[in-house]
């Protein structure tokens, strides 16, 4: 590993692996699949046409389209992954977009807490006996299940880490 | 004056076209593709007691007669976007595909962006591009939460726009939705009135024309630009294709849209434009009880390389 700083003001595609690593710290594209793939069974056949960057601390981005080097440009595609800290977290935006794919540690709310969940409340949920930490919340509607965004789950209490500006009173729809 | 004033004599109805534009427009929303079907949303709105009326031109697209578009479970998933129904226009011009290479050159706050990139299937590479870094991140907030993952954000002035950050040298099609004017909004906003200048006009009729030089020359020869605005002034419609028809090798065409449309004027204040522009299309409030519009297709000239032409020809005959 080199001693190549990360530089927070511009975006970077991820290295391939680990040995290709040359900014000390950043996430590997095979640790973030491996990532998708362990935590939420979301696997190489739906993400792994996707180019993957990092501007800022550890915030990944997820694009689907060409690029060479967007040094000058202000967003790629859009976040995905929170990474440089213990527990790596999605973002609410990717949970929506990716998260019905999802095979494990997606916790369907009925219809009462999965209002309250939008609305940013954390809430009693014993009845999950799952993975703890960032899980995916979802609901029924329209005749499937749907991901909200992504929920904090620890000692017995799911905690809703949507973002201000995206959450909203909606009614409980039975 | 009332600039609204000054449009009459190219309207048939003066006093229909007057009263269409004092009365308001109603909500109306697009079901973003990437997410869900207009039939999911569409039972999601029956779910959750949501009023709703699809509008008959354009599959997916649904007014909200009692109003706000923003409190509703299909908005929180991303599924809708409030976008006026004449804005769902250049869009249906500029026919985007799946895998292509795009600019929309002026493209805060997204709505026409978003509607793009469902029509690319969120593949291939959108450049959405505004000059404006405070109207960028009312884009950047609906391409994230319209989950768009085909699109890169610039922030430069279209006019010298560069190439250089991008993996290709040309676009296969560009929208300019042009700053200007804005009365055709007015529905919305009735200040636009208020604000109204001549001076105005004239200023921004020369960025549009800078705007539209740049758009074609970054497009492939046989690429397709579409120039729209929400302004009924020739200076910034008919003039601005006609400035670029002289100074571009281009082409302004026929295209057919799902609105009751006039075509483009040739005379306007003494001045007279280059007969193709009549091809393109002005929208009035009082034909189709929408906002105002002006939407023209252009296509640039030279041959298309043989690439484009066999993928062009291979999509044909797969549709």
């Amino acid at each position: 590993m080199s001693d190549h700083a990360n530089d927070g003001g511009q975006f970077d595609r991820l290295p391939a692996t680990s040995a290709d690593r040359e900014v000390a710290g950043r996430a590997s594209r095979e640790a973030v699949l491996d990532w998708w793939e362990t935590r939420f069974g979301i696997g190489r056949e739906v993400l792994g046409g996707y180019s993957f960057w990092e501007k800022g601390a550890g915030k990944v981005w997820v694009f689907n389209g060409e690029a060479d080097d967007p040094s000058r440009i202000e967003a790629i595609g859009m976040t995905f992954l929170r990474t440089r800290q213990e527990h790596w977290k999605p973002t609410t935006r990717a949970a929506q977009r990716f998260g019905r794919h999802a095979t494990r540690n997606v916790i369907e709310l009925d219809p009462e807490r999965a209002s309250r969940f939008v609305a940013g409340e954390d809430q009693d949920l014993t009845e999950w006996d799952g993975d703890w930490g960032y899980l995916i919340a979802a609901h029924r509607i329209a005749g499937a299940t749907e991901p909200i965004g992504v929920g904090l789950y620890l000692y017995d209490e799911l905690r809703s880490v949507v973002p201000k500006g995206s959450r909203a009173d909606l009614p409980v729809v039975k | 004056m009332n600039p609204l004033e000054r449009y009459e004599p190219l309207v048939d109805d003066a006093a229909a076209f007057r009263a269409a534009c004092d009365r308001p427009l109603p909500s109306v929303v697009r079901t973003n593709g990437i997410a869900a079907s207009p039939a999911r949303v569409r039972e999601a709105f029956d779910e959750e007691n949501v009023a709703h009326e699809p509008v008959d031109w354009y599959e997916g697209l649904f007014k909200l007669p009692d109003g706000s578009p923003g409190v509703n479970w299909p908005y929180t998933h991303g599924w809708i976007h409030g976008q006026e129904e004449v804005s769902v226009l250049p869009g249906l011009a500029l026919d985007a595909r799946p895998d292509e290479r795009v600019w929309d050159a002026c493209a805060a706050p997204g709505s026409k962006t978003s509607q793009v990139a469902d029509a690319m299937d969120d593949t291939g590479t959108l450049v959405a591009n505004d000059n404006s870094l405070g109207r960028l991140s009312a884009l950047r907030h609906n391409a994230e939460r319209l989950g768009m993952t085909n699109t890169v954000v610039t922030n430069r002035d279209a006019r010298n726009f560069s190439m250089k950050p991008l993996a290709f040298d040309a676009f296969d099609r560009v929208l300019v939705d042009a700053p200007c004017s804005c009365e055709g909004t007015c529905r919305k906003n009735p200040d636009v009135v208020d604000q109204w200048t001549l001076d105005h006009v004239h200023g921004i009729a020369g960025v549009q024309k800078g705007i539209l030089e740049r758009a074609v020359q970054a497009t492939r020869p046989g690429g397709t630009v579409v120039y729209s605005t929400c302004t009924f002034a020739p200076e910034e419609n008919e003039a601005v294709l006609d400035h670029v028809l002289r100074t571009e090798d281009c082409e302004v065409v026929a295209f057919d849209l799902p609105l009751e449309t006039v075509p483009g004027v040739t005379e306007w204040d003494g001045e007279t434009y280059d007969e193709r522009v009549r091809r393109a299309h002005r929208v009035y409030p009082h034909r189709n009880d929408t906002g105002g519009f002006f939407c023209a297709k252009i296509r640039v000239g030279g041959e298309e390389d043989r690439d484009v032409k066999e993928r062009n020809r291979d999509e044909e005959a797969t549709r």
